[in-house]
């Protein structure tokens, strides 16, 4: 067993995009994005920009494009919404491909594609450039309170663990002729969801018990949550 | 005779459930020893170990750890010389590199700068793990995570270095590795496990601990002979194990 190796976000690399200070990424990349969302969305060809300007840098990160397309299927229920919204807005009505469709929602639609489109990929292209204890290490330079990048940095550390253990537990399940994904078997995944949340809990005791065995009191030292200098 | 490391006289405990655990524990450990502490589920083990570096408090009797009671008075400075290495080497490694895992005791004891870097890499070198300093914990096999484990409690240089069950779920190379490690280590040891040989192996001394109480203490070997105190306590020897042709054992004469 065992976790897996990199995580499932990040692609290796060494060009300039992946050797950037991460704290100079996030900023860059949180002023884009409320430039992106303040632009508005009848400015047609400022978006054609954008989308140019986040190639760009995927080029130079040479990072797959295929890889970042893959990742990009977290979209996908804001797509949905975004399809639906033409047919379901009111307003005057357009004609598109003999289609008689809002006009108001097509442009909310193309607005929300456009944005969230190019706001994903360009978060993506942040995740796959950065290592996570490098993004929290610049969230730490962006003094974001501590208490929240320590939270953060479990999460990231225990996040394989978890996954693991409910690997296990549906390998477990699916041995005894149960299928998870039946909906007919649903009830016994949510159980054991909740025995997973109980499981993750007590682990969180665990973790805190070795934790203070080794003398913690309450708040990390500096030193420690900013490991090799 | 010296201050003995660990000293624990008449330790009785009750859960707040009510389940009591311990029923007046007596144990000595002197400087130097290794000592296993074997007892069948439930007899209380962990529960002692709990109470050797003051996460949970006596009922009645005393904890002292190198004439030291354990006390809230104290507690930082009985967590600097009790280092207990847990059974999950995930519930004791918690952090994104080794380096930030093994610098968090020795820190939280405010050691700062070149000195806690030495710590660091002193402690990694000797459970042989220094080329691993800027790896991440979870992409360590498991073997190599207990022995970080180890170095993460060795960093701040106890008195006596406490394992839960140091060679569960280690495969045979990891195991015997370890044993390497823990022989070489100039440290008071006291090993709960179940893992019989693995304890005769490395202990001179056992302990077994039965409902509650010390049922019987001395040499490993002459316990693990003694065929009616073993089935009394729920020990049993992996079979085809035959302790007495063994030859050159630890501390046996």
């Amino acid at each position: 067993m065992g976790a897996g190796h990199g995580h499932r976000l990040h692609y290796h690399g060494h060009s300039r995009i992946h050797r950037a200070q991460p704290h100079h990424k996030l900023v860059t990349l949180v002023a884009f994005m409320l430039v992106v969302v303040a632009t508005p969305r009848e400015w047609f060809p400022m978006f054609g920009v954008y989308l140019a300007l986040v190639l760009t840098v995927i080029a130079i990160s040479r990072v797959p494009f295929v890889y970042l397309a893959k990742r990009m299927v977290v979209e996908v229920p804001f797509v949905l919404f975004a399809i639906l919204m033409p047919f379901i807005a009111t307003g005057p009505q357009v004609d598109v491909l003999g289609i008689s469709v809002s006009g108001p929602g097509l442009l909310a639609a193309w607005g929300l594609l456009a944005k969230g489109t190019i706001g994903v990929l360009a978060s993506l292209t942040l995740a796959a450039t950065t290592e996570p204890v490098d993004l929290l290490r610049g969230l730490e330079r962006l003094r974001m309170p501590t208490l929240i990048v320590q939270i953060m940095g479990f999460m990231i550390r225990y996040l394989d663990v978890v996954t693991a253990e409910m690997g296990r537990m549906l390998t477990a399940m699916r041995s005894r002729g149960c299928d998870p994904k039946s909906p007919r078997h649903w009830p016994v995944l949510a159980r054991s969801l909740g025995a997973l949340f109980i499981r993750s809990y007590e682990r969180g005791e665990r973790v805190h018990l070795a934790m203070l065995s080794r003398g913690y009191t309450g708040t990390l030292p500096s030193s420690s949550s900013r490991g090799a200098q | 005779m010296s201050t003995p490391v660990l000293e624990v006289s008449g330790l009785a405990y009750a859960y707040p459930d009510g389940h009591q655990a311990l029923f007046g524990v007596d144990l000595h450990v002197h400087r130097g020893e290794r000592v296993a502490l074997l007892g069948p589920n439930g007899a209380g083990k962990t529960t002692l170990v709990l109470h050797i570096n003051g996460i949970l408090s006596a009922g009645a009797g005393t904890v002292a750890v190198s004439g030291l009671p354990v006390l809230k008075a104290h507690l930082s400075e009985i967590r600097r010389r009790v280092g207990i290495v847990f059974q999950d080497p995930d519930d004791q490694l918690f952090s994104a590199t080794v380096r930030q895992d093994v610098a968090f005791g020795p820190a939280n004891l405010g050691i700062r700068g070149a000195e806690l870097d030495h710590r660091v890499l002193t402690a990694l070198d000797q459970v042989g793990m220094a080329d691993f300093v800027d790896r991440p914990p979870h992409h360590l096999s498991f073997g190599q995570r207990r022995r970080v484990a180890v170095a993460t409690v060795l960093a701040m240089q106890p008195e006596i270095l406490v394992l839960d069950e140091p060679s569960s779920n280690l495969d045979p190379a990891s195991r015997r590795e370890l044993a390497d490690i823990l022989r070489s280590l100039d440290v008071t040891v006291l090993m709960v496990t179940h893992d019989l040989p693995y304890a005769l192996e490395l202990c001179p001394r056992a302990v077994i601990l039965s409902e509650g109480v010390v049922a019987a203490d001395g040499a490993t070997y002459d316990l693990m002979t003694d065929t009616e105190l073993m089935t009394k306590h729920r020990l049993e020897l992996p079979f085809g194990f035959d302790p007495t042709r063994i030859d050159g054992l630890t501390g046996h004469s």
